[in-house]
């Protein structure tokens, strides 16, 4: 019995320290150079192979029911011949204060100590609440089961990714920054006893994207790349509060987060595109 | 009503339970055939094939299922809450319509609870939502909205349900009188044994006065929690703190309106004129133009909020909303139904005229309805990243199981009016008084 209720009390231990929910094991973020991107698209093909996330097709694709889970969004502001298109990479931002986490009724997503944002296929009843209260439309929804309809035929199947479940019909899905590829590398780190080191951790679009715009790393750790581009100081929990501004502890001045306003504390970085004629370059 | 006999109550009330002409076996014959084509097929077609079926897609998850699941929320909303007011300020004219009309809220909330299964993309996990152990280790997430829906719409079905039987428990003994075969043995289970002594009648009081008292802030807070599934989102058009005195004003004015469409089309197919009259409708006219201020005034203050947030989202949405094609056309169509119509009630011969009132409560459950296609289907598509604007509208499986929903709630009725005491018998015995004191003896 004592030594049960010691047990326990280790466990509960970190509870009673004061600031414990600011830590993650690992903090795991991504940082976004829209400068370095051409838009190309290679992170959302690569995405796609990786995660094993079906084709849709056309008719369904017209619908708004592409599954990607991630897209590079184009907005084309001006009029001809004055036209200027821009164009951004979007994708689960596995935001701390994520307003899916809230909704979900039966704790299908929700955040784990790593400070990803994790979505449970077969815990999912499939109520829709989670991608309606995301802010950035980042949810995809498996509207049939695309395995019966063809999306993997022979030979697709060949190239199914063994690690990754193929989801069937009624759950959500998502982003996962690539668990499969982290779980891997906490493993192998957790042989050798050590942290995972910088760089380690390579999601499929990060490693397929050409011009190096995307960054994937650790927050907790202040030698990091990420926090490097970010320029954050050490252990910059403040991030993850509600209403927390980047610009306020960020060095870097083109570094910001998307929709920052609406207090979700996302862990995906922007860092700014400095066109010409662009006349601030910083904060807005 | 004071040269009705007691008799004649009796006789008319067990009268609609036992005497079924042809008509009622073709109406329940063609609700069940109905239920079948547009409500059973349909749905086992979605649950095999997937909710690809319904027009949703990204961003717009939330569709016609969750506007029906909250509109025939919204129309259980006035039965019970109705009745249990009424029969707290002893409102004599609540007497003749209470029954029907708490037999109206739980047919409607059981009628959206199947909405939440049809909406569900893996219905057949449907208990997961509920806390049970069980050997995965999993619990419930009690800070999500969602699970505080399937607590109140079960404690509200539950109370609502409880209401309506104890209120009926000295009519089904009544019933039991009269009635042989196997109706004696059903009433005579259903009415517990109710033999009329004065402690019975205390404790029937008792209980029932505690029910009316529990339900009211029960009622409330049920819509408050439903608009919340909305409101704890920052969706542009569902994120305001109005939502939830704007839900329950409409609800309740959906619910009322419900129940005099309800009641005029009661009176007529069971032939009970002499019960439910024009001042019946005359109170409940005032009711309508009340609530009608009220819903006006709560819907000009939400507009307003969104206006003067200032945010491009928040603007956007209203302008989807209120000036673009289509949804332009069903918000002031909304607004004529709901805001325009319901103002002839105030003068009281349209109040007691029956064919007016019967339009303009029917318009006004139209334009309830709107309301909430509008809120869900016009604050999705206009999110806050325009490169996923995306219009939703229903798809046949949606409008089909849309139709099935009024099917089947027609059906439950049809049953209950034939299985129930759908009149309180003493209660319209206590509107008629005593015959001794009429007589002058």
């Amino acid at each position: 019995m004592a030594g049960f209720l010691d047990r326990l009390l280790e466990r509960f231990k970190i509870y009673r320290e004061p600031g414990y929910y600011k830590r993650y094991d690992y903090w795991w973020a991504m940082v976004v150079d829209l400068d370095r991107c051409t838009g190309c698209g290679a992170c959302v093909t690569a995405c796609q192979a990786e995660n094993n996330t079906p084709v849709v097709g056309e008719e369904e694709s017209g619908k708004g029911r592409v599954l990607n889970w991630m897209r590079i969004e184009r907005y084309v502001e001006g009029e001809y011949p004055d036209v200027k298109v821009k164009f951004i990479p979007v994708f689960c931002a596995h935001c701390d204060k994520a307003p899916c986490e809230v909704a979900c009724p039966v704790y299908a997503t929700y955040h784990n100590q790593d400070g990803l944002n994790v979505q449970v296929y077969n815990r999912c009843v499939g109520t829709f609440t989670c991608a309606t209260y995301c802010p950035y439309d980042v949810r995809r929804f498996n509207w049939f089961t695309y395995k019966d309809k063809g999306s993997f035929e022979s030979p697709l199947d060949e190239q199914l990714n063994p690690d990754v479940t193929v989801r069937t019909m009624g759950v959500m899905e998502k982003c996962t920054f690539c668990i499969q590829r982290i779980v891997a590398a906490k493993d192998r780190a957790k042989d050798e006893n050590r942290k995972v080191r910088d760089g380690e951790v390579i999601p499929a679009c990060v490693q397929s994207c050409p011009s190096k715009a995307l960054t994937f790393g650790d927050l907790n750790d202040p030698n990091s790349q990420v926090s490097k581009l970010a320029g954050l100081p050490a252990e910059p929990y403040y991030l993850r509060e509600s209403g927390s501004k980047l610009a306020k502890i960020s060095k870097n001045p083109r570094a910001y987060r998307l929709l920052e306003d609406l207090n979700a504390a996302p862990t995906i970085i922007y860092l700014k595109r400095v066109m010409k004629g662009s006349s601030t370059i910083g904060h807005e | 009503m004071s040269n009705i006999s007691y008799r004649e109550v009796n006789d008319d009330v067990v009268r609609t339970m036992t005497e079924t002409g042809r008509s009622y076996y073709i109406a329940l014959s063609l609700c069940l055939v109905g239920i079948v084509i547009t409500f059973g097929l349909p749905w086992v077609y979605q649950i095999y094939t997937g909710q690809g079926v319904t027009g949703l897609h990204s961003p717009a998850y939330w569709g016609v299922y969750l506007t029906n699941f909250v509109f025939w929320i919204g129309i259980s909303h006035s039965g019970t809450l109705l009745s249990a007011i009424l029969f707290i300020t002893q409102t004599p004219w609540r007497r003749s319509i209470y029954r029907s009309a708490e037999a109206m809220t739980f047919f409607s909330v059981v009628t959206a609870a199947t909405m939440v299964f049809v909406h569900m993309g893996r219905p057949w996990n449907w208990y997961w939502t509920f806390p049970y152990p069980n050997q995965r280790e999993l619990w419930t997430n009690f800070k999500s909205p969602l699970m505080f829906d399937v607590f109140a719409i079960g404690t509200y079905a539950t109370a609502s349900f409880i209401f309506l039987y104890f209120g009926s428990i000295p009519d089904l003994a009544a019933v039991r009188d009269r009635v042989a075969g196997w109706r004696k043995s059903l009433y005579g289970a259903l009415a517990l044994g109710w033999r009329g002594t004065d402690r019975e009648w205390d404790l029937l009081q008792k209980a029932y006065t505690f029910f009316a008292v529990f339900i009211i802030p029960l009622a409330v807070s049920v819509h408050s929690i439903v608009s919340w599934d909305f409101a704890s989102s920052k969706i542009p058009g569902l994120n305001k703190t109005i939502f939830a005195p704007y839900f329950v004003i409409g609800a309740i004015y959906s619910g009322s309106a419900g129940i005099v469409t309800l009641m005029i089309l009661l009176r007529k197919a069971i032939k009970f004129e002499k019960y439910i009259t024009h001042v019946h409708f005359d109170k409940l006219g005032i009711l309508l133009v009340v609530m009608s201020l009220l819903w006006t005034y709560v819907n000009i203050t939400e507009v307003f909020t969104g206006w003067y947030t200032g945010t491009s989202y928040e603007l956007e949405s209203l302008s989807y909303r209120m000036f673009t094609t289509p949804f332009a056309y069903l918000f002031w169509l909304m607004i004529a139904c709901n805001t325009f119509f319901p103002l002839l009630f105030v003068f009281r011969k349209v109040r007691v005229s029956i064919v007016a009132a019967l339009l303009i409560s029917i318009g006004i459950n139209i334009g309830m309805w709107i309301e909430r296609y509008l809120i869900i289907s016009t604050s999705l598509p206009r999110k806050f990243l325009p490169n996923m604007w995306r219009d939703y509208f229903p798809s046949w499986v949606e409008i089909s199981l849309t139709v099935g929903t009024f099917l089947f709630f027609t059906l439950l009725f049809l049953l209950f009016v034939k299985l129930w005491p759908s009149f309180s018998i003493y209660e319209i015995k206590e509107d008629i008084g005593i015959p001794m004191e009429k007589k002058g003896h």
